[in-house]
């Protein structure tokens, strides 16, 4: 089978990525493992809803018309989403599709799947960021008897046992699964590495309102000073509640979640905590602090400040005098350890040589090295929101024209004919 | 705060942020040379008194000298029965956290464009001398906790000072070598 692009995932960005190609004219298909928006259907704990409101989940060619603006989707209204999207902008997506592997063939490229297998000159990898979840080596340590999930393996806390939980992270996942089992009545002690300190709500607005309007989303990866360390920050600890109240680690201590500091080492089945907590809770409140200075000033600027409640600063994160460095995994007191440490996207089916020796595709803004490859859908590929779904629209603009400008080129009269 | 502005000289507090930021990119290529060990030897010279020498290290691939030898000697206080001919060795942690730390201010100060005008701290931690004496075992040997009060005047706001108090802690080796476990292997050869 032959076509021009083949996008690998039916996600927001496979198909935000289609819609732009289907503009240019350029052929192509869009295959998916399992049905439209998997990940999400497959790979998202229950109680889970998008933090972002729903006036943000903006696709191209298609907004949020509903009547709750500020609102978060749940899991069944996100897939419902995107769902209509990949309807009402005809993607030709083929479902139970997986792909098994991509090499290059000639100049272009073969993509091999469950059905048949195809050869483009294009290939856009849209298979999301959040495949795999990150576990540390160190878990390999856990003494027997504990039993550990990750995020991704987490539904709601009837699957957990009764009993003590450890959370390892507090980023936008584990900060709201703990939330959620301390709330069960099981004790949870969560280990508290770098992390992004967010408010939900700032004078009267969404933060992401804020952060969208003084442009702070459509930061461009090219302006950064080091890419790689805006590419790697921990997820912003913010959950889309019904009662838009916001969570951190103040509000976790407040229902009694205990906080220790990264998990450093597991010896001798004893937990070991770095003595660094107060210092990652002392970076994360005065990031906060400047991105709310950033705010206030645009506010003031643009003339938006005048409608708006005043500034406030929020409370600085409230740690016990000596957290506990040390905790006794053999004792019974911790029954449960669940792995929020992260995600990374699944290449094992990519045989092209783009990836970097900690296996992430070496890419220019989502142009990557191979010629006529692409990605879409990772942190700060090409803006701050490329992670979010309304990064999607923006990124496969570029990239599309960028991806339109290389097929071009190959046709073009100034290169000898093949 | 001082009010003056410095906008027109540029900042310089000494440290070669181009030379740093060439090591960080060059080594992120070449990973092997980013490996370094660093040594120290010691000799006992009576009672609780003893000598390192710091000379030689590897890094870059290669042996590495510095300039000349470095010696510290170490005692315990008069108050121990020992004789006070240097500092204790928990202080000369204190030392290395102190020197690690400030070394990281002026560093971040000077990628920040924050001109440093001067930098000082002081360091207190306890310890129950219980512990290494073995009276209670339920008292650790080292340290309950390190205090660390800096004082800084530069041309920055109360909170850009503290961010960079904040992001010296998180690139200093020392401060990861205390806050966090180490596996220390000691032999007889």
């Amino acid at each position: 089978m032959r076509t021009t692009t083949v996008v690998v995932g039916a996600g927001h960005a496979g198909l935000a990525m289609s819609w732009h190609l289907a503009r240019r004219s350029i052929d192509h298909v869009v295959l998916e493992r399992g049905e439209v928006a998997n990940s999400w259907r497959t790979e998202r704990w229950d109680s889970l809803t998008l933090l972002t409101p729903n006036w943000q989940s903006r696709l191209p060619g298609f907004g949020y018309e509903g009547s709750h603006p500020d609102g978060f989707r749940t899991m069944p209204e996100t897939i419902a989403f995107i769902e209509q999207y990949a309807k009402a902008v005809a993607a030709p997506v083929r479902v139970h599709t997986r792909v098994t592997a991509v090499r290059g063939r000639g100049d272009g490229y073969e993509v091999a799947t469950t059905d048949g297998t195809w050869q483009c000159d294009t290939v856009v990898l849209a298979n999301g960021a959040c495949n795999i979840a990150t576990v540390p080596a160190l878990s390999a340590a856990v003494p027997a008897g504990i039993a550990t999930l990750t995020a991704s393996q987490y539904r709601n806390p009837r699957q957990l046992a009764e009993g003590g939980v450890m959370v390892v992270g507090a980023s936008a996942s584990g900060a709201q699964i703990a939330d959620e089992i301390q709330r069960s009545g099981r004790q949870v002690t969560v280990a508290v590495g770098e992390h992004v300190r967010l408010p939900r709500i700032y004078r009267g607005r969404d933060i992401l309102w804020w952060m969208d309007r003084a442009g702070v989303l459509d930061e461009r990866y090219d302006a950064m000073d080091d890419i790689n360390r805006a590419r790697n920050l921990p997820s912003m600890q913010l959950a889309g509640y019904p009662d838009r109240r916001a969570i951190d680690l103040n509000s976790l201590t407040r229902i009694g979640v205990k906080l220790v500091g990264r998990l450093a080492g597991i010896n001798a089945g004893k937990a070991q905590f770095s003595g660094s907590l107060r210092n990652v809770c002392a970076l994360a409140d005065l990031k906060m602090n400047r991105l709310l200075n950033q705010i206030d000033e645009w506010a003031a600027a643009n003339g938006a400040g005048e409608s708006a409640p005043p500034p406030e600063r929020f409370e600085p994160t409230a740690l016990e005098a000596s957290p506990p460095l040390v905790l006794d995994l053999t004792r019974g007191a911790i029954r449960t350890i669940l792995w929020a440490t992260g995600f990374r996207p699944d290449y094992s089916w990519l045989e092209v040589p783009v990836l970097d020796r900690k296996g992430r595709v070496r890419h220019d803004g989502g142009v990557a090295e191979s010629p006529g490859m692409y990605v879409v859908g990772l942190p700060f590929l090409r803006r701050r929101k490329s992670s979010l779904i309304d990064g999607a629209a923006d990124d496969g603009r570029d990239l599309s024209a960028h991806l339109a400008s290389y097929l071009d080129s190959r046709s073009s009269p100034a290169r000898p004919a093949s | 705060m001082a009010t003056t502005t410095t906008t027109d000289k540029p900042v310089n507090n000494g440290v070669n942020v181009e030379a740093l930021l060439g090591a960080r990119d060059a080594l992120s290529k070449a990973p092997e040379a980013a490996r370094f060990t660093w040594r120290s030897t010691v000799k006992w010279i009576n009672g609780t008194h003893s000598r390192s020498t710091i000379e030689g290290f590897y890094g870059l691939g290669s042996e590495q000298k510095h300039k000349e030898p470095f010696t510290f000697d170490a005692d315990h206080p008069e108050i121990f029965a020992s004789e006070d001919k240097g500092a204790t060795p928990v202080e000369m942690v204190l030392a290395g956290l102190a020197s690690c730390l400030t070394a990281g201010v002026a560093s971040v100060a000077q990628l920040r464009n924050i001109q440093l005008r001067s930098v000082s701290a002081t360091l207190e931690a306890g310890m129950d001398l219980r512990g290494i004496l073995g009276c209670d075992a339920d008292v650790r040997n080292g340290f309950d906790g390190i205090k660390v009060t800096y004082h800084i005047d530069a041309d920055a706001s109360p909170d850009d000072i503290k961010a960079l108090v904040a992001q010296s802690q998180k690139r200093s080796a020392v401060f990861d070598i205390v806050a966090n476990p180490t596996n220390v292997t000691v032999e007889v050869a």
